[in-house]
């Protein structure tokens, strides 16, 4: 858990006393682990103050950071150079020293970057789930991307702003459209039935039928038709 | 003199003087103060004497309450009847980074709304809330009750309401001019509940002049849209969110020739009618149109952009003062020629992506950049050192209009920020984030003492800035020394000892909010502060080693303060520690919906 000042007290092999001040932290100041991280393990000093020692029970990086700042915040390195303290090497030392290096713990709200701002990254890379959809009268067919949506309600509304009002729509009020899906066995079904993210992962291509043709999954179809708008 | 409403003592509710030489005195006085615009002026006007505290008082169009724990509208309401324009502001700002706990209910807006019920504003045309919680209740009450001079509703990093609230404020709100909805949290989990609140604008000319709503994450229906948006002749500002495709931006922008800021959307294309063939030359002439007339000055959005596309707003920049790339991870490639025309910007927002070439891209151009926001792609202490000291001494060399600046890296150097001082003199606000914790300068080892002792030294006009990296007690003391003019300070994972906070405390006599966290302070500094408590708006302290002792004896001793101790993890038993410190002056005293982990001495 290097980064919390504890560069200052890890145990190393090395000289004691003298590689541990800023020099020492110039060495690893691009914030990837240095040698003493090799070792990896965890170490957890005994606060001076109140705060209760570290608990090996501790789990959830967010409790430990917390208490390991609290154990950081009390350690008197008022000159920078590296201390010998007692340390107490908890029950989370990892077992396998020679895994490849995780990402350094996180600190709660550290970087202070607000949440609607961290996914940047995340949406650019997110994976493209292209369907072709249907519309029955439409001459032509359409594809859209079903990670763009999170709900049904957003698809529904895709669809009507891709479809728009169209002829088909208005002419017969109980000719409303019926959205349904084939799903990887290859299945008619009706959309909206099952969890979302189940829906996405199982859907291949929708399609937009007139309420009169979708017989064969009323009555059901016949049923959502009236309850839905 | 603070420019708090809120540490003013109420009028004195006093019969007016009957003999009329000071009938005529009074009158005279709210004549003329009603010239009296700054917010400063007028609390030192209002402290002279009775008549014009009352004179003031009666006058007062703008008030602006920026901790709403510390002022009811009850009270705020007997002494400025006048109000027409209210800033609220209510969560501390380290709330948004997860640090307050759910649950804390100290920014409520529902007594607001109450009081607007009860016409306790009659002549209310603005409110202004930042950091919030509204919820759909106080919306529908709101918009219900409002006077009909309301006019502009500025949401601001809020939370509570969902699309049905804003439905209200649609439907019920004629007249309304302005609908800001920026950086909200808005509750739309419940599938069957969402509302399409851009349809519920009634029908017919509206005088909307601004509608914002760029963080809204569900898509609205384009047709109501469009529809609202070609209804509204006096419309300039228009912020749509990532479900608006580039076509349909461009249908929009056929609406709104005189368009002066734009949030553009996804600036993708999708998958509806309006995006069927569309090629960058027609988005190009769409740009080109609006900039022949010369009105647009600020883009904004570009949530998912593609980059192709990037071409077509060539055309404005050169009219562009504000750019928000703050969504768009533009390489250098991309960035770099066109922010080769963006000669008349003034803000800019971008992200590290555009890496130190682009910063000196824009260094090189941007001569007149006054705020300059570089924030990091990959918010992590491991991630990948896009801009460094490179970028920023270029920034700093090139614009030296620089007047507020947010730098995120991962890395820093003291000769960088020095250069910084040293030719961005007029600078306000520094801001740097270091985002590895007690980083040093890494080529010299050195801690980054040096490096913001010259911002505060150099920098005379400085009133807010966030220091990072290794920082030892000294440059605290610089702070103490020099920064005479700060008034928001932000301390993170940085100081050796209690020195470093009584630094700041004893040395910056116009310090108003203070927000520590992680830091070695404990009771000693915070008890070296206790002179200067009554002047701040509020004290943050979370993750440093304050005891409940220390805490009450501040209790004790400022009986205006409202001292709350938050703890943030209740399942561990720390008995004499203190989890979060969140301290402020109020008129109103301890509040009364605490929840179970807030204790307030």
């Amino acid at each position: 858990m290097a980064g919390l000042g504890f560069e200052e007290t890890e145990l190393r092999l090395g000289l004691p006393g003298g590689g541990g001040n800023d020099a020492g932290e110039a060495a690893r100041s691009s914030g990837k682990r240095g040698f003493a991280d090799t070792i990896d393990l965890k170490l957890k000093l005994q606060p001076a103050s109140a705060a209760p020692a570290a608990s090996s029970d501790d789990d959830g990086v967010e409790e430990e950071e917390k208490e390991a700042v609290a154990a950081a915040a009390v350690t008197p390195a008022g000159d920078g150079k590296m201390k010998s303290q007692s340390s107490v090497v908890t029950a989370q030392a990892q077992p396998d020293p020679d895994k490849p290096r995780a990402p350094k713990a996180q600190a709660v709200g550290w970087p202070p970057v607000r949440s609607f701002r961290k996914n940047v990254l995340a949406v650019k890379s997110e994976k493209v789930s292209l369907v072709k959809v249907s519309m029955d009268g439409a001459p032509y067919l359409r594809k859209i991307d079903l990670a763009m949506y999170k709900t049904y309600q957003d698809l529904s509304m895709a669809l009507h702003n891709m479809f728009g009002s169209s002829k088909i729509k208005d002419e017969n009020n109980d000719d409303e459209m019926v959205h349904t899906y084939e799903d990887k066995d290859g299945d008619w079904m009706l959309v909206g039935d099952v969890p979302w993210e189940m829906f996405v992962e199982s859907c291949k291509r929708l399609r937009m039928m007139k309420g009169s043709e979708a017989i064969g999954l009323a009555p059901r179809a016949m049923e959502k038709r009236k309850t839905r708008s | 003199m603070s420019e708090e409403d809120d540490d003013q003592p109420p009028a004195a509710k006093r019969p007016r003087a009957s003999p009329p030489p000071d009938q005529v005195l009074d009158n005279v006085l709210e004549t003329v103060l009603q010239f009296l615009d700054s917010a400063r002026d007028r609390c030192a006007a209002s402290l002279v004497c009775r008549s014009w505290h009352r004179a003031e008082s009666a006058t007062r169009v703008s008030v602006s309450v920026r901790n709403l724990l510390a002022a009811s509208p009850a009270r705020v309401a007997r002494r400025f009847p006048n109000a027409r324009h209210i800033l609220l502001k209510g969560r501390p700002r380290f709330a948004d980074f997860n640090l307050l706990p759910p649950g804390w209910a100290g920014a409520d807006f529902r007594p607001w709304a109450a009081a607007v019920a009860s016409s306790a504003f009659p002549a209310l045309a603005s409110f202004s809330l930042k950091r919030i919680t509204v919820t759909d209740h106080d919306l529908h009450l709101l918009s219900r009750s409002l006077p009909s001079s309301f006019r502009d509703l500025h949401l601001l990093l809020c939370d509570g309401f969902s699309s049905a609230g804003l439905a209200s404020i649609a439907s019920h709100c004629r007249g309304l001019r302005v609908l800001d909805v920026v950086d909200c949290e808005i509750n739309d989990d419940d599938d069957d509940a969402v509302v399409d609140w851009v349809a519920a604008f009634p029908p017919g000319p509206t005088d909307l002049e601004s509608l914002s709503f760029e963080c809204y994450a569900r898509p609205v229906s384009f047709a109501a849209l469009e529809a609202l948006v070609a209804r509204s002749p006096r419309l300039t500002r228009l912020g749509v969110n990532e479900h608006v495709s580039l076509g349909q931006l461009r249908r929009l922008m056929a609406h709104t020739p005189r368009l002066t800021h734009l949030g553009t959307g996804a600036f993708r294309l999708g998958d509806g009618p309006e995006d069927v063939g569309l090629d960058v030359e027609q988005m190009a002439s769409a740009f080109a149109s609006a900039a022949r007339n010369s009105t647009l000055v600020s883009l904004s959005g570009f949530r998912e952009f593609e980059p192709e596309y990037l071409p077509a707003i060539a055309a404005v920049s050169v009219n562009l003062t504000t750019l928000d790339f703050s969504y768009c991870p533009v390489t250098p490639d991309q960035f770099i020629p066109f922010v080769g025309q963006c000669h008349n910007l003034e803000t800019l927002y971008v992200l590290d992506s555009v890496r130190d070439e682009g910063l000196q891209a824009t260094a090189r151009t941007c001569k007149k950049l006054q705020v300059l926001h570089v924030l990091p792609l990959n918010a992590h202490e491991d991630a990948d050192e896009l801009v460094t000291e490179v970028g920023l001494t270029a920034i700093a060399e090139g614009c030296r209009e620089l007047r507020s600046t947010l730098f995120f890296c991962q890395s820093m150097t003291n000769a960088a920020v020095i250069a910084v001082s040293q030719n961005c003199i007029d600078l306000k606000v520094f801001r740097l984030c270091i985002m590895g914790r007690h980083q040093p300068d890494h080529v010299t080892g050195e801690p980054m003492d040096e490096g913001f002792g010259a911002i505060v030294r150099n920098c005379s006009k400085l009133t807010r800035l966030s220091t990072s990296g290794r920082l030892t007690d000294r440059a605290f003391e610089y702070i103490g020394k020099y920064a005479k003019s700060l008034r928001t300070l932000s301390v993170a994972f940085a100081g050796d000892s209690d020195l470093a906070l009584q630094h700041i405390l004893q040395g910056c006599s116009k310090l108003e909010k203070l927000e520590i966290r992680d830091c070695p302070f404990g009771d000693a500094g915070l008890l070296s502060g206790l002179h200067h408590f009554y002047n701040m708006r509020f004290l943050w302290m979370s993750g440093c080693n304050l005891t409940l002792q220390g805490c009450k004896e501040v209790a004790l001793i400022l009986p205006r303060l409202v001292v709350e101790l938050i703890n943030s993890h209740p399942e561990n038993e720390k008995t004499d520690a203190v989890d979060i410190l969140y301290m402020y002056r109020s008129l109103e005293g301890p509040r009364e919906d605490v929840p179970p982990f807030v204790k307030i001495l």
